[in-house]
């Protein structure tokens, strides 16, 4: 069989390609965006797209998923927040075709503003959840995920984290299963969520759990490898490669199936071991549950529970050593290397007006978020997508107009399109008076240059319909729009102390491509 | 085991080099293991990828204390990776400097000592300077398969296997370039 060296995403690709899948779906996100870009790139019979978020996203696998196809929706942590709403009643409505939902966790924040564990969502919407611990597993996992959605009626989530998304490591390459669509059945009972549906519906839905939870005990994903008996080690995800490199000769309950989680096993491991251990990456979710399940084990007053672990950090907590070398440590100060706007970057033009009129920020997320650090230092809200105008109003809404005369939105084009536009309606609809600025640079650029509606262009690269910020802005009722290039400097900033000045709602589009596009 | 860390900053192609890496070892027969860093610390931020291969690897990061190379691509990286270095591990570092953004706005200042400090304090340090190679390579985005280049004179692996594992990792109108980098980088000399 071919072998090749892949990124986990790249891995999880082939899985659903191997799968039969036939509809993907996305929005970018570090540490997700690869999967629907390989797709698109290796795999052109997948209908593949990027949506403007996650929630739709979502919902075109879901609709996908309901007329028959095999389908896959991507994206990072925060993601799954913007799509939790179908996500807990597609729940309820279960599936037809294969419905598989990629769940990719950031620990550490490497590239997110949060460290949010998406575990807790399997449990809350009453979903199966898988975990990979390598990219070949990621491979073999999102092709059995598919199987497991068809099987039980359920989506199902396999959730990654930032060290499987972006690690490589050798996958296998095995035959696709040819792409075929069920029959699509007329059946509102099932998918027509109307309350006298809903109710039976859960009664379900708890059954196939009870279900879920045999497969759980049974399946090879939870593994016991037996060793010494002296020490056992609960673990999953990556956490399980850095337990097998640093505690050779514990015995190990390998977590696959994330949810439900498997009692059976758990007994069986946990009654055979001397001193017990829950090795687990953020929050303390299987260790909470082994602990209802009667037993006490070593878990998180060891493990952190923030930030990503490494090898040393469970090195140190379980054998209370590292390897360490001689080389002493240097007296002087090393400068940090934090991230920064590039040089030329078309955001910087406007960050330096900002800075130099000295208003208030509401930021929202992109490379602009960077702003908040020397040496513009001209960012002071910032929380999730699109949040930027919805806060805008808010402090002029506390503080009243004056507000609005010192301050600004700032949102990226992408995210204007993802989250935005629904907060401009409201500073509308509500009488607002502050301005929105547009940061247009033509692509979504901190994940990698990834093409949105307003581009014109989709995933594949295919010309489409080019979405008219400016014409969209008017329609929702802003009357004054401008589009200028912020490297006009002088331009922009008179433009800025205008616009802040109108007592009525306003968008300035800084208009200049990415400097880094190509 | 092997493990070899890259580090550099955004943009300096250590993902690239790591890659090639990972095909040469696999091609030998070896398993091989991989973690790198996407998204925001890319703008220009620091950056490493972890190399690991043996019969079998487990963990795709590299523990602190077992490193047996760390490739910096640039001095203040070399510093930060310190503490990967097993005793016996060997510090390959490129003599060059990138400004981090707080020394660019004047609110830090970039070490003058780190090149002396690092001959007197690492065990099994070679500074290499690269200027000349990238001068013949044509372009300084040369310099990760140039630094991997200089590496390969530490590793197992013939000239033969390493070509082939350059001409599987980069598009064909790049192989070119890249195999005379790579080269340039092996004759440098390294004291």
């Amino acid at each position: 069989m071919q072998k090749k060296v892949m990124l986990g995403n790249e891995a999880i690709a082939r899985g659903a390609y191997e799968a039969g899948c036939i509809v993907a779906a996305a929005y970018p996100g570090t540490p997700s965006t690869e999967i629907l870009e390989t797709i698109a790139a290796e795999y052109p019979d997948i209908k593949a797209q990027w949506s403007p978020n996650e929630k739709v996203a979502l919902e075109v696998v879901a609709g996908a998923s309901v007329a028959g196809a095999r389908a896959m929706a991507a994206m990072k942590h925060v993601g799954l927040n913007v799509a939790a709403d179908p996500l807990f009643t597609f729940s309820y409505t279960g599936v037809n075709g294969g419905f598989v939902i990629i769940n990719a966790d950031d620990p550490g924040a490497w590239s997110s503003q949060n460290e949010q564990d998406n575990r807790h969502y399997a449990r809350a919407a009453k979903l199966p959840m898988i975990e990979p611990t390598s990219p070949e597993e990621a491979r073999k996992y999102t092709k059995l995920a598919f199987e497991l959605s068809e099987q039980f009626d359920r989506p199902v989530i396999v959730r990654i984290t930032t060290r499987i998304a972006h690690s490589q490591g050798i996958v296998t390459l095995e035959e696709p299963k040819k792409s075929e669509l069920k029959p699509f059945v007329r059946n509102p009972q099932k998918y027509v969520m109307i309350p006298a549906h809903a109710r039976p519906r859960h009664v379900f839905i708890e059954e196939q759990m009870l279900k879920l939870k045999e497969y759980s005990n049974t399946s090879e994903l939870n593994t016991i490898e037996w060793n010494s008996k002296k020490r056992g080690i609960i673990t999953n995800g990556v956490a399980y490669q850095y337990v097998k490199d640093v505690c050779p000769d514990a015995s190990i309950l390998k977590i696959g199936v994330a949810w439900p989680l498997p009692d059976a096993k758990i007994h069986e491991f946990c009654s055979n071991v001397e001193e017990l251990y829950v090795v687990e990456e953020l929050d303390p979710f299987i260790e909470d549950y082994v602990r209802a399940l009667g037993y006490n084990p070593i878990g998180k007053e060891i493990i952190p529970i923030c930030g990503e672990l490494t090898p040393e950090i469970i090195d140190m907590a379980i054998n209370k050593k590292r390897p360490k070398n001689e080389i002493p440590v240097y007296s002087g100060s090393i400068p940090g290397r934090p991230p920064a706007l590039c040089k030329g970057c078309p955001h910087g033009f406007v960050f330096e007006v900002l800075k130099k009129l000295d208003v208030v920020v509401n930021g929202d997320i992109g490379c602009y978020t960077l702003a908040v650090l020397p040496p513009y230092s001209a960012m002071h809200t910032q929380g999730c997508m699109g949040a930027s105008i919805g806060m805008h109003l808010g402090f002029e809404k506390a503080r009243g107009d004056e507000m609005a005369r010192n301050s600004v939105a700032v949102i990226g084009d992408s995210t204007f399109v993802h989250s935005g536009i629904t907060p401009l309606i409201d500073l509308v609809y509500n009488k607002g008076t502050g301005t929105v600025i547009i940061l247009d640079n033509r692509v979504t650029a901190m994940t990698g240059h990834q093409d949105h509606p307003a581009t014109g262009r989709t995933l594949k690269g295919e010309e489409t319909h080019e979405l008219d910020l400016e014409l969209l802005c008017k329609a929702v009722g802003v009357k004054r729009v401008r589009k200028i290039d912020p490297k006009n400097t002088e331009e922009f900033e008179k433009a800025v102390r205008e616009e802040i000045a109108a007592k009525e709602p306003s968008v300035i589009i800084s208009l200049r491509k990415c400097i880094l596009t190509k | 085991m092997k493990n070899v860390i890259f580090a550099g900053v955004g943009g300096q192609g250590v993902i690239l080099a790591s890659k090639i890496l990972m095909q040469v070892a696999m091609n030998a027969g070896y398993d091989v293991k991989e973690s790198e860093v996407h998204g925001m610390a890319q703008r220009g931020g620091s950056v490493d990828c972890h190399v690991r291969f043996d019969k079998k690897v487990y963990s795709p990061l590299i523990e602190k204390g077992t490193a047996d190379f760390v490739v910096a691509l640039e001095l203040l990286e070399a510093m930060r990776k310190l503490d990967y270095l097993s005793p016996q591990g060997m510090l390959i570092v490129n003599r060059f400097k990138v400004n981090p953004a707080p020394v660019e706005a004047g609110l830090a200042k970039y070490p003058d000592d780190i090149e002396s400090w690092l001959c007197s304090n690492v065990p099994r340090c070679h500074v290499v300077d690269t200027t000349q190679a990238l001068k013949e390579a044509g372009s300084n985005r040369a310099l990760n398969i140039v630094m991997l280049g200089v590496l390969s004179n530490f590793l197992e692996f013939d000239q033969k296997a390493w070509e082939e594992a350059i001409r599987q990792s980069v598009k064909e109108k790049f192989v070119d370039m890249n195999l005379k980098a790579f080269n340039l980088g092996k004759s440098i000399t390294v004291s």
